[in-house]
């Protein structure tokens, strides 16, 4: 088994601290950041996300995966020079106003970074304005929305037309997601898709950044 | 009042409360504001919350204390709070159903997770429920409610917390998804893990609550039912939320969850409650089921 397959059965087995020796050993071999990233830590990350995705691994799997992902990019990072950080598009997430309830939005956010997305988190309980104005201060051509309440799912909708208003909805892509959300609610309010979890949310958000 | 284990023991089937959290927000709940800010700024809603449930005929009403844990409360920097917020909790309801209602106080996941997958030691995440749960018990609650949980050694730290006090009895209940081979919780636990680890924590009541509509959870109470000899405590959501009209409705009518309710009754479902979505018609209809079951049966 090559160095690159062993960081990413290291990703799958979220062993945070044999990634950290192997991600060493494979910059002393002068292998390329970028192909560490792409054929190591991300290739072991779409493993763990299919498995998920299947119910074949839980909750647990996923987390200690994105810690073995964080020590990676720790490592890895200072690498890149500044704006050459291979990204994959920007997106802004959060759960909405009203609403706390975060798991969910931050395993989205979580796979998001293991696809090499860059996230701008903003937590929970976040007002309309400050996702647009977040991703357009910021660049993002992504807004991810989260809420489980069926109380605040209407803020979803604010969002967007607030974004058809300001003319930049097109621009800015929205996709939600949460327990009581459906597909059909996401046409309803006129959302650009509906990530039934946070694999299928990743997915999404790639045909939504290539624009198919 | 008689012990709430004893009823159970003799096969006596107790209704319990519906949802809280969704009452409070139609009453106003500011955004960027927890449940749990009304025990300190409204406790006359809560008191108003508990009579509709006592009045359709719950014995069990639940305390607005879901996250009103230190870790949960920091989020609102409410963290020093945590005996106030707990403690006019449980004297709001407590002056409503006096000796008529069992007051259970209500004890959530604290939103963080354990070591190695979050950052909490076992021995914090102990502290921070032995506080909360010895806040709920000097304030006079009859009964501990360990809900939603998904992570098996978070909620056997909060059980184990519990069962540090006096002899107070201690419901805990989990939260399941279907999947294709089975039920299991967000984080891989299955109904049987659930039981033995629950139960070698102390729990005296286990179950269900949450994720679910009844028909899920009925599956779920003969599952349960399989492994263990311990009563069990079923609070399903009023279905899972659908869109009507533009609007966002939980389809399960009071009268079709009480039509379901009988078949808990017949898997040998010791209390039955409701949580998300749904109301006091919902609990009122669940009383009339339970009725009628006992009066068959005596």
């Amino acid at each position: 088994m090559d160095l690159l397959e062993q960081i990413a059965v290291a990703m799958q087995r979220g062993d945070s601290d044999t990634i950290g020796q192997l991600l060493r050993q494979a910059l002393d071999n002068e292998l390329a950041p970028k192909d560490i990233l792409d054929n190591g830590l991300i290739a072991g990350m779409n493993v763990i996300g299919d498995r998920y995705k299947k119910h074949e691994i839980f909750l647990p799997e996923v987390l200690l995966a994105a810690k073995a992902m964080h020590v990676g990019m720790d490592i890895l990072k200072p690498l890149f020079l500044k704006d050459e950080v291979p990204s994959r598009g920007r997106v802004v997430i959060g759960t909405v106003q009203g609403d706390i309830h975060d798991i969910g939005k931050n395993l989205v956010a979580i796979m998001l970074r293991g696809a090499g997305f860059e996230v701008i988190d903003l937590g929970n309980d976040v007002a309309p304005n400050k996702f647009i104005d977040t991703a357009v201060e910021r660049n993002a051509k992504i807004i991810g929305m989260s809420a489980l309440l069926t109380t605040t799912m209407p803020v979803m909708k604010k969002v967007i037309e607030q974004l058809k208003e300001k003319g930049l909805n097109g621009r800015i892509k929205t996709i939600i997601g949460g327990a009581p959300l459906s597909g059909e609610f996401a046409e309803h309010i006129g959302a650009d898709a509906y990530g039934y979890d946070s694999v299928q949310a990743v997915d999404c958000i790639k045909k939504l950044v290539s624009g198919s | 009042m008689k012990s709430l284990l004893g009823r159970l023991s003799d096969n006596e089937v107790l209704v319990a409360d519906g949802a809280i959290g969704t009452m409070i927000m139609e009453r106003g709940l500011a955004s960027g504001k927890p449940p749990e800010s009304f025990n300190l700024e409204q406790p006359a809603v809560l008191e108003e919350i508990a009579r509709e449930y006592l009045d359709a005929g719950a014995q069990i009403i639940q305390t607005n204390t879901f996250g009103a844990s230190r870790l949960k409360l920091a989020q609102y920097s409410l963290e020093g709070k945590v005996d106030q917020i707990n403690r006019n909790a449980v004297l709001a309801v407590k002056k409503v159903v006096g000796d008529r209602a069992y007051v259970s106080g209500s004890c959530g996941p604290t939103g963080k997770f354990l070591k190695p997958y979050g950052d909490v030691e076992t021995a914090e995440m102990f502290e921070v429920f032995r506080e909360q749960i010895g806040a709920l018990i000097s304030a006079g609650a009859d009964v501990i409610c360990i809900e939603t949980m998904s992570d098996l050694n978070e909620a056997a730290c909060a059980v184990k917390a519990a069962k540090e006090f006096k002899s107070i009895p201690v419901m805990a209940t989990m939260t399941f998804n279907r999947i294709p081979r089975g039920f299991y919780t967000i984080m891989g636990v299955t109904i049987e893990e659930s039981l033995r680890g629950l139960e070698a924590a102390g729990a005296d009541v286990v179950g269900s609550n949450c994720g679910n509509g009844i028909e899920n959870m009925i599956s779920i109470a003969r599952e349960y039912k399989k492994f263990t000899r311990r009563p069990i405590i079923i609070q399903s959501n009023a279905g899972i939320p659908e869109l009507k009209d533009g609007r966002v409705i939980y389809p399960e009518t009071p009268h079709f969850i009480a039509e379901k309710a009988k078949e808990l009754l017949t898997a040998g479902v010791g209390i039955i409650g409701g949580c998300c979505g749904t109301t006091p018609e919902h609990i009122r209809a669940i009383r009339k089921v339970v009725d009628a079951h006992q009066h068959s049966t005596v």
